[in-house]
């Protein structure tokens, strides 16, 4: 923080795209980390988030950086915490308000950490993520792209995080057709994960 | 050993256990030929010890880095319908069992459980009808389901970022 006012940032200078990476909980991480995995070392460095309550989350991230790295002695990755937005089984105005809670928690970190994208699929915890991410550029610090991934378990509807960031995002991708005709501003491209 | 692995991922789902440890599910795989019971049972409150399952050898556990070897060890995974507990063990080509908890508030799950099923790549049911399930399923009506292709994504991310790939 601190550095609002600064030069604005151009995205992806160096060559090089700096990541948040939202890992949710369970399948919402999974899914999230084989997107990662594909992506060239040209996204660097890779900030991963995690929901506080999740510990599978960790272990896997830290798996999937050990192969991705190899024996490069220089870690590209960071791991950071944040509040979970929203517990399976909670109800959605209770939801509100600890999600108004992760936003106090996301806006400094994303000021610190500023990404050029925050790639995300569904968990909860990404909607704070991302608009703090614009935040960023409304305050004409830096242009962060938004990229949503819609989990592949969506087949007919959007998750409720989905349904926010479609209008928010600049690369919103469905893995199903049927979603495609429901969403026109989506892009498919087939199952991705 | 004939294995069964059921893996409930990070949250709990206490009524998968109690239903595949019961008397009726442990005969109908003991008739099946299975002998060792596998459970990663996240944050349930339900732990069953080893020799909780007449007949059956049941190894419990909450969680583990990974559960890969779990899935390549079974003969048969049945799991929650979380799409990450899902898509490991189709892609790791083995006979799925997708036990859906038609208690969680927005039951999504369902979606993508009903169409891999439509698509034949695995079987479901719910835990009221996870015996009669087991006493009566056809594995080899089951077909692969070919993995995603995350390269598209990727590809697609560098063409919209200018980024030149060698």
């Amino acid at each position: 923080m601190g550095d609002v006012g600064a030069e604005p940032e151009e995205t992806g200078k160096n060559g090089s795209i700096s990541l948040l990476v939202v890992a949710g909980s369970g399948g919402h991480t999974t899914e999230v980390l084989r997107l990662v995995e594909s992506l060239s070392l040209a996204y660097s460095p890779r900030h991963y988030v995690i929901a506080d309550t999740d510990k599978m989350s960790e272990d896997k991230i830290r798996t999937l950086e050990t192969s991705k790295n190899g024996m490069d002695v220089q870690p590209k990755f960071t791991i950071h915490h944040i509040p979970r937005s929203r517990e399976v089984r909670q109800s959605w105005s209770s939801s509100v308000l600890t999600t108004l809670n992760a936003l106090l928690y996301s806006v400094p970190l994303v000021f610190k950490l500023r990404p050029d994208m925050v790639l995300c699929n569904g968990p909860g915890t990404c909607v704070p993520l991302c608009v703090a991410g614009l935040l960023l550029g409304a305050l004409g610090v830096k242009k962060v792209l938004i990229v949503y991934v819609e989990s592949i378990c969506r087949v007919e509807t959007l998750s409720l995080s989905g349904k926010i960031l479609y209008h928010l995002s600049d690369y919103f991708f469905v893995q199903w057709s049927t979603l495609k005709d429901k969403y026109p501003r989506s892009v498919y491209i087939g199952r991705i994960v | 050993m004939k294995t069964v692995f059921v893996t409930v991922g990070t949250t709990s789902f206490d009524e998968l256990i109690e239903s595949i440890t019961s008397e009726e599910a442990t005969q109908a795989l003991s008739a099946l030929g299975y002998k060792k019971l596998v459970l990663q049972v996240g944050r349930g409150s339900v732990l069953p010890g080893p020799d909780s399952c007449a007949g059956l050898l049941v190894h419990a556990f909450r969680f583990k880095d990974s559960i890969a070897e779990d899935i390549r060890d079974a003969d048969l995974v049945i799991s929650h319908a979380g799409a990450g507990s899902c898509l490991e063990a189709l892609g790791a080509k083995r006979p799925l069992l997708v036990v859906v908890n038609d208690k969680l508030m927005d039951n999504h799950q369902l979606e993508l459980a009903k169409q891999l099923h439509a698509d034949s790549h695995l079987l479901y049911c719910t835990c009221s009808t996870l015996t009669e399930t087991l006493r009566t399923m056809d594995l080899s009506v089951l077909t692969p389901f070919l993995p995603g292709q995350p390269q598209n994504f990727a590809r697609f991310l560098d063409r919209a970022l200018g980024l030149h790939t060698e």
